[in-house]
């Protein structure tokens, strides 16, 4: 079958198809290779890495990185606070948004137009960060458990995407048919719309859990206390605040020094691979796992309502 | 008569679907307390704000703190980075997904397909703090992959920034942007493409005239939705990459709006400084709005 087909080519489309794969290895090269280097670096000797002979596979394999790592008290703290902050953040986050996106979904609800504009409004103007930091100041929300919670808690684009996943995959006799048998909305919802609904949950528990799991601003601006911060803040420390140091120091000292200093920027280096890896790990086993439902978080404007 | 009817109706009618009524209660009220109810705080761009004072009784200064901000030594600075960092990204950042979905849609062998989709999304599930971790790892002028390859050290070097903000944005956007432009694909008419087959057309007019045209409109809605984010670039990324060495070429209106506010506590000057910054937005999402209507006919309203 692929055979006839592919003889059926003409020489300019066999020319193209091929051009067009080669491209396309080597965008998938691109993509790939930074993530393949990070995981070989993280279990490599970090010195065979600081003089650039690592380039694909790991060499002088070592797991010395991730044991240095299990000691960080600091990052564990900070994945467990990110555990906390993402369940219990997306699951509040599914429950403003999801039932908010289904009423207006509904042609019953009168007003479901002027909801929307409040909305979207707000995918375009806001407060501002110093106005939205004294507002939560004066609920006496900021450096508490709760704020990363509340920020973000509802996010318009997402509530338009479900809205529009709902007003055109639930047909409208199935409504009618739920109200005939005497099913009131509530009913409707919970037994009908939310089992019929699992791949926008999806999509929408990826899209908010991804965006919780990943943000850091929102902790920098709204936590003093470090026991509350989320992951990535302590990655920001090792990640990025430790650099300027090691790199602005080593161009002024005597060569013994620098030698003591390079071992220990390489050691840094190694912790550093190791902690990306880490970090990263959890979203990387999930994403493949729903991509088969990501085509339906992009329905925006697909459906006019 | 009329309106006694109405109003008779949406009573009979918030009796009987209450339930959705109270569905939407949740969201608004977070809108309301934690959206709009700030709004009213950006009164303070016109005071001289001060926290025992409050919002409503600090001192009314006017225009004052923008007459500072646009005569500040910073001003031309940040606004000329934020808009080369946003037109730059834009200019790249948008045209190459629509070429790339083009592309793999041409794939005939569906696992490939299936795993350069895969390993293209990967970036995006990427935090900012490790992306700009990874950047900075390989870009070390002493160990660092790239770096020694580059005679210079471009994380301190003002006119990389660009170049390594923009091009660190592909490499973590381009994958997950095709997400919508393969939906988009997906409705493309089968029987179109074999009938232009069955007339002659080979595989690149086929794309030119029957795969592109269907992605112009989720084209024409993106690009407008992206110009209203004009100024708003990745503050978040550019925050991280900053540093003493760069800054004339990397601070942007969001991130001098945070050292302001929150470094230096000058309340009002952030404040003015970032609704200048939503103005601007909303200025050139009304005039990309304006200008796609008279051209292609659609437009967000």
């Amino acid at each position: 079958m692929q055979k006839k087909k592919a003889s059926r080519l003409s020489r300019g489309d066999r020319v193209f198809l091929f051009v067009n794969k080669i491209v396309l290895v080597i965008v998938f090269i691109m993509f790939l290779y930074p993530l393949l280097f990070v995981i070989s670096a993280s279990v490599s000797d970090p010195e065979m890495v600081n003089a650039g002979k690592v380039i694909l596979l790991p060499r002088g394999f070592t797991l010395d990185g991730y044991r240095r790592i299990l000691d960080f008290s600091d990052i564990w703290r900070g994945y467990l606070n990110t555990l906390y902050y993402t369940i219990v953040g997306t699951v509040l986050n599914l429950a403003f948004t999801i039932p908010c996106a289904y009423a207006i979904s509904r042609k019953e609800m009168a007003g479901r137009n002027i909801v929307m504009l409040i909305i979207m409004i707000t995918m375009y103007f806001s407060g501002g960060l110093i106005p939205i930091y004294l507002n939560l100041k004066s609920f006496g929300l900021l450096d508490t458990w709760y704020v990363l919670l509340i920020t973000g808690l509802v996010s318009a684009y997402n509530v338009v995407v479900s809205r529009t996943f709902f007003a055109s995959t639930i047909p409208l006799e199935l409504y009618d048919a739920a109200y005939i048998d005497g099913a009131g909305d509530w009913t409707t919802f919970i037994r009908i719309v939310l089992p019929l609904s699992k791949p926008i949950l999806a999509v929408m528990a990826l899209y908010y859990g991804v965006a919780r799991w990943n943000s850091y601003f929102d902790a920098m601006v709204y936590l003093r206390d470090r026991a509350k911060y989320p992951l990535q803040m302590y990655l920001r420390e090792v990640l990025i605040q430790t650099k300027m140091v090691a790199d602005s120091m080593t161009q002024s000292m005597d060569p013994e020094a620098v030698k003591e200093l390079n071992r220990q920027a390489n050691e840094a280096n190694l912790i550093k691979y190791c902690v990306i890896i880490v970090s990263t790990a959890p979203m990387m086993a999930i994403y493949p796992w729903l991509q088969r439902f990501f085509g339906k978080g992009v329905m925006i404007g697909s459906v006019k309502g | 008569m009329k309106r006694k009817n109405s109003l008779l109706r949406f009573k009979d009618n918030l009796i009987a679907h209450y339930p959705l009524y109270l569905m939407v209660i949740p969201a608004l009220l977070y809108y309301i307390l934690f959206v709009y109810k700030p709004m009213y705080g950006i009164l303070i761009a016109f005071e001289k704000f001060k926290m025992k004072e409050g919002i409503l009784g600090s001192a009314w200064v006017g225009f004052d703190n923008f007459e500072r901000l646009m005569s500040s030594y910073w001003f031309p600075i940040i606004l000329k980075n934020t808009l080369m960092l946003s037109a730059l990204s834009l200019l790249i950042s948008f045209p190459l997904p629509i070429v790339l979905s083009l592309m793999v849609n041409e794939l005939n062998d569906g696992k490939g397909k299936k795993l350069f989709q895969t390993v293209s999304y990967a970036p995006h599930f990427i935090s900012t703090v490790v992306v700009c971790g990874m950047l900075i790892l390989f870009m070390s002028p002493s160990s660092g992959i790239l770096g020694k390859m580059l005679s210079m050290n471009t994380l301190a070097e003002p006119s990389a920034f660009k170049w390594l903000y923009v091009l660190s944005g592909v490499w973590q956007g381009l994958g997950w942007s095709t997400v919508i432009y393969f939906a988009a694909l997906s409705g493309v008419d089968k029987q179109l493409l074999e009938a232009a087959e069955i007339d002659g057309a080979n595989r690149i007019q086929r794309i030119i005239h029957i795969n592109f045209p269907v992605l112009v409109p989720t084209i024409t809605v993106l690009l407008i939705l992206q110009m209203g984010q004009l100024l708003n670039v990745g503050y978040e990324k550019v925050y991280l990459l900053q540093n003493d060495a760069n800054l004339t070429a990397s601070e942007v209106i969001s991130t001098y709006v945070y050292k302001l506010g929150l470094e230096q506590n000058d309340f009002s000057f952030s404040t003015a400084a970032s609704l200048f910054n939503s103005l601007v937005n909303c200025v050139i999402l009304v005039t990309a709005n304006t200008l796609s209507r008279r051209i292609t006919h659609a437009g967000l309203w």
